[in-house]
């Protein structure tokens, strides 16, 4: 299928008095590495909820591959092939790396005689999710809950249990942040490698660096408005995104990172 | 083998698949407070079979199971909008009308209770807990329990996985209370005799006590609470008249040989119980505990050093 992977037509969002989404629209070309960004409070982890689910625009379409998704309830959505991590951190506690990641597999493995057979660990299941962490250098920590694991390695799970279910869209919610550079540019590098294993990525980064290497493209929030939608070359020349950061009292996170 | 141990062992069968029932709805994060509603369908359909259409017990065993368990299915889709403590009252009023039905269907007895034909000895309830031990774990190993698991920690995050939380929550809840409905089937069949004063709140309490106590993490909590709770009565009933001796002496008293009081036996497992939940806040056996003891054993020395 051609056209884009999604498009977002006039999104709205209210919490309350505060219009946290205010008739948003863009799209997200096949295959691109695409970033959103905007300073904090901006509305991009809004986005992200609205285009899981988690939240119901007041107004507004979302198109994923073709199809209106805005009603679909949020379950079904990964299994269309939209996938999403966390900005915090949001695994299980009291499941190991591996189990966590095998739940990141849920939306392909539902059926009946998939929920009854063992993980054990001659399970395709298992195996497939310790290859996809030894992928990403990625300890299995056996005889750990997540719980106890450091946070950038938490992080990094994160992206493997989207990446277990194989989406078509992989979106990531400030994956590098807690990242140390060397950790930055490895995940750099295993984002190409997705990207060039034909998935496409919609990431909301802080990191302008890690944003300029990774992404051709990005869209720009400043309260909930779009205030860009271009090439990532130009962005930072953007007078509008220029006022949006240096205005914010984070300027210093975004632009000049 | 003496008719006590016997009756020890038949109890304790019957505790431990009644905890698995309990298990299998606080594992998918539902707080079950009416266990003992479900061991009374259980026991009171195994029962009226028997003594009314005369089944074979290994009829009136599973009838008893399937009807708890159908009944539980009924109840899971109501308590699916309930969470916290409406969840519990929701399930603890549920085997209150339990109870209050029976007390008013003569033909379950009323308040007199009921005699139940086809006794079964000790060994049965003793394999139908050793299988049915057997089941949940391997239930735990499939991806239905690990949903259970992820359903427990973060429901909107597991629902964002692709889980369906309601299918998951319906069939732990169902499964669960046929295995409490089982155990109460292998009740009045070993116990020859039911009544709806034998399935009150605090059955419902304790058996909900040995769940969390024990550990909802893995299958190994309940079959540890349950047992724990079911020996140390009996343990007690042994130590406590030797254990006042000793107090009374210590205080200058003279023994009278007089057994303690049987209340001291509850005080000593409400202490345990505070106790347990101020240590072991995540149950006795939790997930790392059992983690850590069989990774401990796959790479114990003698084996072959792992690579790396
Ligand atoms: N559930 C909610 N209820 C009320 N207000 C909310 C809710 N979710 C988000 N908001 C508000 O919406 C605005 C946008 O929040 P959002 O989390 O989308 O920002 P963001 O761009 O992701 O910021 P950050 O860079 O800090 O992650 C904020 O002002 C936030 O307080
Ligand atoms: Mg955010």
């Amino acid at each position: 299928m051609s056209g884009p992977i999604l498009k977002l037509e006039n999104l709205s969002k209210a919490f309350g008095a505060v219009q946290v989404i205010d008739d948003v629209s863009f799209e997200v070309p096949r295959g691109a590495r695409m970033a959103l960004i905007g300073p904090n409070g901006a509305g991009k982890t809004t986005i992200f909820n609205l285009m899981s689910g988690t939240y119901a625009p007041d107004r507004g379409r979302v198109i994923f591959d073709g199809r209106d998704i805005t009603d679909l309830p949020s379950r079904k959505r990964i299994g269309l092939g939209l996938a999403r991590s966390f900005q915090n951190i949001r695994l299980m506690p009291h499941l190991s790396v591996v189990e966590n990641v095998m739940l990141g597999q849920q939306s392909r493995a539902g059926s009946l005689g998939a929920m009854l057979s063992p993980l054990g660990a001659r399970s395709r299941w298992r195996r497939q999710a310790e290859a996809l962490l030894a992928d990403m250098n990625i300890d299995t920590y056996p005889g750990e809950v997540v719980a106890t694991l450091p946070y950038g390695i938490r992080k990094k799970i994160e992206v493997v249990r989207a990446l277990a279910a194989q989406p078509k869209l992989l979106m990531l919610d400030e994956p590098a942040a807690g990242l140390n550079p060397s950790e930055t540019a490895a995940l750099r590098d295993f984002l190409v490698q997705i990207s060039e294993g034909g998935t496409t990525i919609l990431i909301v980064e802080h990191d302008m660096g890690l944003v300029r290497s990774l992404c051709d493209r990005a869209v720009v929030l400043n309260f909930g408005r779009l205030i860009y939608d271009g090439s990532t070359r130009d962005v930072q020349k953007d007078p509008q995104v220029l006022e949006a950061y240096l205005g914010s009292r984070h300027a210093g996170e975004g632009v000049h990172a | 083998m003496s008719g006590y141990l016997a009756g020890i062992i038949a109890i304790l069968s019957i505790n431990v698949i009644f905890a698995y029932g309990i298990f299998l709805a606080v594992a998918s994060g539902q707080l079950n407070l009416g266990g003992a509603g479900f061991q009374a369908v259980g026991a009171y359909a195994a029962g009226w079979l028997s003594a009314n259409l005369g089944l074979p017990v290994a009829l009136t065993l599973l009838a008893g199971a399937v009807v708890a368990g159908l009944v539980g299915v009924a109840l899971a889709f109501p308590i699916l909008r309930t969470r916290g403590v409406y969840l519990v009252l929701a399930t603890f009023a549920f085997a209150e009308v339990v109870a209050g039905l029976i007390l008013n269907t003569d033909a379950l007895g009323g308040a007199m209770g009921m005699s139940v034909p086809g006794y079964v000895e000790w060994q049965v309830p003793m394999i139908g807990a050793v299988v049915v031990a057997l089941l949940v774990f391997y239930l735990m190993t499939t991806r239905f329990g690990l949903t259970m698991r992820a359903i427990h920690d973060d429901e909107d995050v597991s629902d964002l996985m692709g889980v369906s939380i309601r299918n998951v929550k319906v069939a732990a809840f169902g499964v669960g209370a046929a295995l409490a409905g089982l155990s109460g089937a292998f009740y009045a069949h070993n116990f020859g005799y039911i009544e709806a004063q034998g399935f009150n709140a605090m059955v419902s309490i304790y058996v909900l006590l040995y769940v969390l106590l024990g550990g909802t993490q893995t299958a190994w909590g309940p079959l540890v609470g349950a047992a724990f709770f079911t020996l140390l009565p009996e343990i007690l009933r042994e130590v406590l008249p030797a254990a006042k001796e000793v107090v009374v002496t210590l205080f200058g008293g003279v023994p009278d040989g007089s057994r303690p009081d049987e209340s001291w036996r509850f005080v000593i497992l409400g202490v345990l119980a505070v106790a347990f939940m101020a240590i072991r806040p995540e149950g006795l056996i939790t997930r790392t505990m059992v983690e850590r003891l069989s990774f401990r054993r796959r790479t114990a020395p003698g084996m072959k050093e792992a690579t790396e």
